[in-house]
Parts: structure tokens; sequence; C-alpha cells
């Protein structure tokens, strides 16, 4: 959630059990202001919180000039000090899905090793893989953000040339249309855009409507929506990331997703739908 | 016209001031009295298009004032009024709102109770506080609310003690669920003979069929007995509500099976509690007996204290020592102890809840005992039994064992303790969060201490 906004929209997502502490929030905001000066980053959002064993990570994404491609992850243990994340490849992906198992430990340096067996001509290696509880994150990150990120219809609009920016007049979401979910999209690449049927593409507005839809996910269900503080706020749960909270006031622009939880995908979904 | 021509020939006749502003305002009376055809007047016609030749000055005006005339009539046309009202549906946030407010008002004997006799609600605000603190919680504005529902609730019911357990998440609505003790007074519920007897029924039909279809030697496993209200996992019973505000529901009581069943299924609530449970193995029961059963292996799991807060009851004469002591009181000595020795180890906490033994209860049953109570067919049966083997008796940790005996699973530690500051250690919270069910807390300051979910 933006930064800026830190303050009042705590209090919209409290209600699925997120909140900060007062020692934690008064140190983001000053961290936070530094963090954003040094790095120049043009927005600073506070991203979420992964609960480690024996300490919790804060993550806050910086956004630079185009809002989908200049993103860049830092995570702190204090919510004083903020290191920068690395930056995700389909090698780290890998890696990690292969060596971490279990929850996160809370200690950024620590090594998850995974023995792999090499059959190369006769003989049989065994290779060690081991990946940092760092790299862990920024996969994690990563995968969260690809897969359970929210954003309202409108909130976004994309240029000619393809640059992803805030819509500054975003007047938000009625009430009819925050109840349907189809008024929510993922603020990733999109993946089945280019599948639709050209009738329906017909009806876009090319300029908000580049995203996929929050309604074509599978499992479908997997999206928990409701109304929350006395019917105001519209709150939407993701089921496959536990944890996921995004929140909307319609007829405002405010709207923000934070994640609070253990960082681990919940393959029980479709058993408990 | 002619007419107020002559009237106005007479007034310049007229020598008195004050009879012809009397005449004056007669007649203007006269021309603003509505037309009994249409609603207009003839004074604010004449107004309005002296007002209109003023705004368009038309060439020959005079010739076409009477065109103009009738175009203003025309225009002026209004709607005779709708006969349908508007209907305002209230939505659904308002009727929220109007059932909330009633949490505001205060109980119509209120002046009789005397403000400092001890409440059985808990101080939720003063909880929240430390809550908050350790990082949990669920925002101060629905802590209030919650508050103020727990003391209608206490008030409505007339329960003695009652503490707020903890909120579940569901699909479509939430549940906030409190616990309360039972008193002496409770009766059981219909609605758990309802499912006895249909599980009978169910017997029965089985044994109608046994004419054409050779009998099925199949016994289901004898049915556990649930415990009685007020000892084991039936300790506390337990209302839930969806908001703050809204009515709330007193759960069943808990039956073994329910609890052997809701270990082997991992479903999730979708927040009404007569939806049914589709899983495998199948559930007995609807969401309420689910969430209930989640509710007792939860409490059982999870419900700590600083060591020294409760004491055990001492029986005197007590033969068998493998019984587990199922109460124990709060020990009037404790005298708290500090939050930083509390963060430190795992054995300065205990769980003060029974443990919930395989079979579902927390004290055993020998079930190979109630065979011969049962109809003819188990009877035949009954003589393979007793050459089995009798089902081994199961043990738990007694109560009020220290949590780092607790077991690992799945190479985690069971339990993470930490102190909620590491600024001002002094004036610290320590935390426990449980690695099993995420989302138990437990903090401790000194002497307070408290659970939530």
């Amino acid at each position: 959630m933006d930064f800026n906004s830190l303050p009042y929209s705590l209090e919209f997502v409290a209600g699925s059990g997120c909140i900060l502490t007062l020692e934690e929030r008064t140190a983001l905001q000053t961290s936070l202001v530094i963090v954003k000066k040094n790095y120049k980053f043009q927005r600073i959002l506070f991203w979420g919180k992964i609960l480690g064993l024996q300490h919790d990570y804060f993550v806050a994404q910086g956004r630079g000039e185009d809002e989908m491609t200049d993103r860049k992850s830092l995570y702190s243990l204090n919510c004083v000090d903020w290191l920068l994340l690395p930056s995700v490849t389909d090698a780290m992906v890998e890696e990690v899905s292969k060596a971490a198992q279990g929850r996160f430990k809370g200690n950024p340096s620590f090594v998850y090793e995974h023995k792999v067996s090499q059959q190369e001509g006769k003989e049989q290696e065994k290779v060690a893989r081991n990946v940092t509880e760092e790299k862990r994150l920024a996969v994690t990150v990563h995968h969260i953000d690809e897969e359970a990120s929210v954003v309202p219809r409108g909130a976004f609009i994309q240029s000619l040339r393809g640059l992803v920016q805030t819509n500054r007049s975003f007047g938000g979401l009625s009430e009819s249309e925050a109840r349907r979910l189809e008024n929510f999209m993922h603020f990733r690449k999109p993946k089945t855009l280019q599948k639709k049927p050209i009738p329906v593409k017909a009806e876009w507005a090319p300029a908000i409507d580049f995203l996929d839809v929050l309604s074509e996910d599978i499992p479908k269900g997997s999206w928990s929506l409701q109304f929350e503080c006395a019917r105001r706020v519209c709150v939407l749960r993701s089921l496959l990331w536990l944890g996921l909270t995004f929140y909307h006031v319609p007829m405002t622009p405010q709207h923000g997703y934070i994640y609070m939880g253990l960082g681990m995908k919940n393959l029980d979904l479709p058993f408990m739908l | 016209m002619q007419r107020s021509g002559r009237d106005c020939g007479e007034m310049q006749r007229l020598d008195a001031d004050g009879t012809g502003a009397r005449q004056a305002a007669s007649f203007k009376a006269f021309l603003q009295k509505s037309s009994s055809r249409s609603d207009r007047n003839l004074y604010d016609h004449l107004v309005l298009l002296l007002a209109k030749i003023m705004d368009e000055r038309p060439d020959d005006a005079v010739d076409v004032l009477e065109d103009m005339s009738l175009e203003l009539k025309r225009a002026s046309f209004k709607d005779t009024q709708r006969s349908l009202r508007d209907h305002v549906t209230p939505s659904v946030g308002e009727r929220l709102a109007e059932q909330q407010l009633l949490l505001f008002k205060h109980a119509q004997d209120f002046n009789h109770e005397d403000p400092t006799v001890e409440t059985g609600f808990p101080n939720v605000n003063e909880s929240a506080f430390y809550l908050e603190q350790a990082g949990v919680g669920l925002g101060r504005e629905e802590m209030q609310r919650i508050l103020l529902a727990l003391k209608l609730l206490v008030e409505s019911h007339g329960l003695p003690q009652c503490r707020l357990w903890g909120k579940i998440l569901g699909t479509e609505s939430s549940y906030i669920i409190a616990e309360a003790e039972y008193t002496e007074g409770d009766e059981e519920q219909s609605t758990d003979e309802d499912l006895q007897e249909e599980e009978e029924e169910e017997s029965g039909t089985q044994e109608n069929e046994t004419d054409p279809v050779p009998r099925s030697t199949y016994l289901h496993p004898p049915m556990v007995p649930k415990e009685a209200l007020g000892t084991g996992a039936n300790r506390f019973f337990y209302f839930v509500c969806n908001e703050p505000g809204l009515p709330w529901v007193k759960l069943p009581s808990v039956s073994p099976a329910q609890i052997t069943a809701a270990r082997h299924i991992c479903k999730g609530f979708t927040g009404r509690l007569d939806s049914p449970v589709l899983s495998y193995p199948p559930f007995p029961g609807k969401e309420a007996n689910y969430l209930r059963a989640q509710i007792a292996r939860i409490s059982a799991g999870t419900q700590v204290s600083p060591s020294g807060f409760y004491q055990t009851v001492e029986e005197e004469g007590e033969e068998e020592e493998e019984m587990a002591h199922d109460q124990c009181l709060v020990n009037p000595e404790f005298e708290g102890v500090s939050s930083l020795e509390m963060a430190q180890s795992l054995s300065s906490w205990v769980h003060h809840i029974q443990h919930i033994l395989k079979q579902g209860r927390c004290t055993w049953v020998n079930t190979a005992m109630k065979v011969e109570e049962d109809s003819i067919e188990e009877e035949e049966a009954a003589e393979k039994d007793e050459q089995a083997d009798e089902p081994e008796p199961e043990y738990g940790p007694p109560l009020l064992t220290n949590l780092s005996q607790d077991a690992e699973m799945f190479h985690t530690p069971p339990w993470s303790l930490r102190l909620s500051s590491t600024i001002t250690p002094q004036h610290a919270v320590a935390v426990l969060r449980s690695n099993l069910w995420p989302g138990a807390f437990a903090y401790s300051n000194g002497k307070r201490f408290e659970n939530i979910y």
C-alpha cells in the first residue's frame, strides 16, 4: 500500500488480522522517507510482512517511472535498516523451488541445502544446491506479486508507448462495480489477455483494460470479496496466498494491498473450496 | 383588462390614498387567484410574459403577444405527481449500521447495576492494547465493537464470565467467537439428540434389509460417547457472530467423532453456519459442528498461561494416578513473572486446557465395555470382540505440562517466543506464537496474560 496513505489504510486491513505495532509504524514512517530519497524512487509502497520463526521480514517496494517494470524490493528485519533484494531470474526461481521447504527461518543468511544427484555417464554425483533465505524471500515476493497483486480497474493507465502510470483522475469504483470481481485486475504482465475473443476486446478501453482480470483465476473461488468496516470498505482476500489482503473504498481513489503471512502458497486450496 | 381600466379610473376619482392602496391590494389578490382549470394564476403569467419580452425584445412585440402567451402556457406544463413513491430499500450497510447502533445503547436497568461490581465480560480494550504491542489484533474500532457486543451477550444470556476467543476468517464472512463457561443450570440442546437419533435410524434401516441381501458383518466402530457438558473438550461453550452487533449464536457441543474427522480434513469456512461440509472422509455435521471441532482442537493445542498461574485441584483418596486432572484453579498466590523471563524459555509457559486424545475425547473411554448394551446382532459379534485384544487405553500428557515438551512437526519447533520490542525491552511484552496453528498468539506481561486466535 502506498506509503503516504499508510496511517489510515492500516485500519482498513486490520480486520484480517494484519496490524503493525506502534513501534513498527513509526519506524516505517521515518525510514521509508530516507529510502525513497536514497534510491530516488517516485513512489514507495509498504508491501507487507513475512513471518519467520525467529524474526519477521518487512518488505517495501519502490516504483520508478514505469510502474510495471521499474520495481525494486527491499527488506528489513527491524523497519529501520533496509537492504535491496536481488532481482529475480528464472534460474533463481527454479533453485528456490527445489531447495527451500518449510517456514521462513528469519535469518537472511540461512542456507537451505538441497542435495541433487546428477548422473554424468555412469557416475552419480551429489551436488549440493545452496540457496540463501534472501533469495527465497526475493522469489516469494516475486511470486506473490505475479499471482496475487490486485488493482482496481482504472487505477492505472497504459500510455501508447507502453508506459504504465497511476491514473490521477481515478475516482474509484462505484458500490455496485466493487461487488464484481471483473473490475479487479492483476498487476503483472498480462497472460490471458491475448486469448480473449475480439468481440469482447472491442468493449474495452485500451488504456485501462490492459491487465488480467481476477475472475479468470483458476481455481474459481480463490478470492473472497467482502465488505467490511460497516460495509464501507471492499476487502479482497486471496485464498491462494493466505494473508494477502486488498482493500478499496468505493467512490474514492483509495486502494492498496498488503501481504502479512507465512510466505507459503496454500496448496490445500482445491480441498478447501 | 377593461375591468381593471374601469377600476383604475374609479381609483383616480377617489380621493383617499388608503382606499386606493386597498383596492390595488385587492386587485393584486384577484390577479393572484389560481384558475380552476390549471395551476397557474394571472399575476405570475403576466410577470413571466413581461420578463420574457424584456429578455427577448422581439420586433413587433404587440403583434406576437398572443403567441408568446400561448407558448409560455405550453412550456410551463407540469407533470401531475407520480403515483409511485420511491421505494427505498435499505442497503445492507445501513441495516448493519442500525443493528450496531443498538450496541451503543445502555441497557434499561443500567442505573440499578453497581458499576463497581465485577462484570462478566472481559476488558477487551486492555487486551487489545497489549496485543497491539505484540503485533496481533483486529484494529481498535473493531475491538471496541466486539467489546460492546460481548457486553450485550453477557447481559442477554446471563453468563457469569466470558472471554473473546478470537476470529476466524471465512470466504463470505468471518466468525467472531466468544468463550463462556458452563453454569450448573444449563441443559443439553435437543439438536445433539437429533444427531444421535439419525444415527440410530441409519442402523435401523440396515436391519430391515436383511432378508433379500446377505447381512453384512461390518459393524460401525462403536460410537465414542460425547463428553459430558462442563468437562473435557466440552468444558466451555462458544458463541459466534458474523459481525459485532448481529445476534450471537450458540454452537452445539462437540462429539469425538467430529474431532477425529476434523483432524483428517482441511476445509475452508464459508461464513454460514448451516452450510454443509463436503469432504472426504465425510464429516458428520454442518459447518457449525466443524467450527466447534476446530475450536476444540485449537484450544487444546494452543491455550497457554504462565506457569504457576493455575494450580491443579488436589483430590483426596485418588487411586488411579493415570487419570488426568480436568480442572485447574487460579492460583491465588501467583505473583507474576516478568516478561523477560517469560520470553527466554518455553518452560515458563504451560498448557491449561486438556489435550485431546486420539479417540477424540480428553478422558479415555473403553468402548469395548459398551458392546453388551447394544442390539442382538451386535451380541453375536461381541463374542468375537472379547477374544480380540481390548483397545489400549490412551494417555495424554497431564494438564499443566510445560511447553518445552511439545513435539516438533515438519522440522519446525512448535512455538516461537520473543519480546515485543527490541529497542525498549524494559516495557516489552513477551509474545508467544504457535507454529502448528499459525494465528494463535499469547502474550504475557507480568501478571496479565491472554490467548487469542
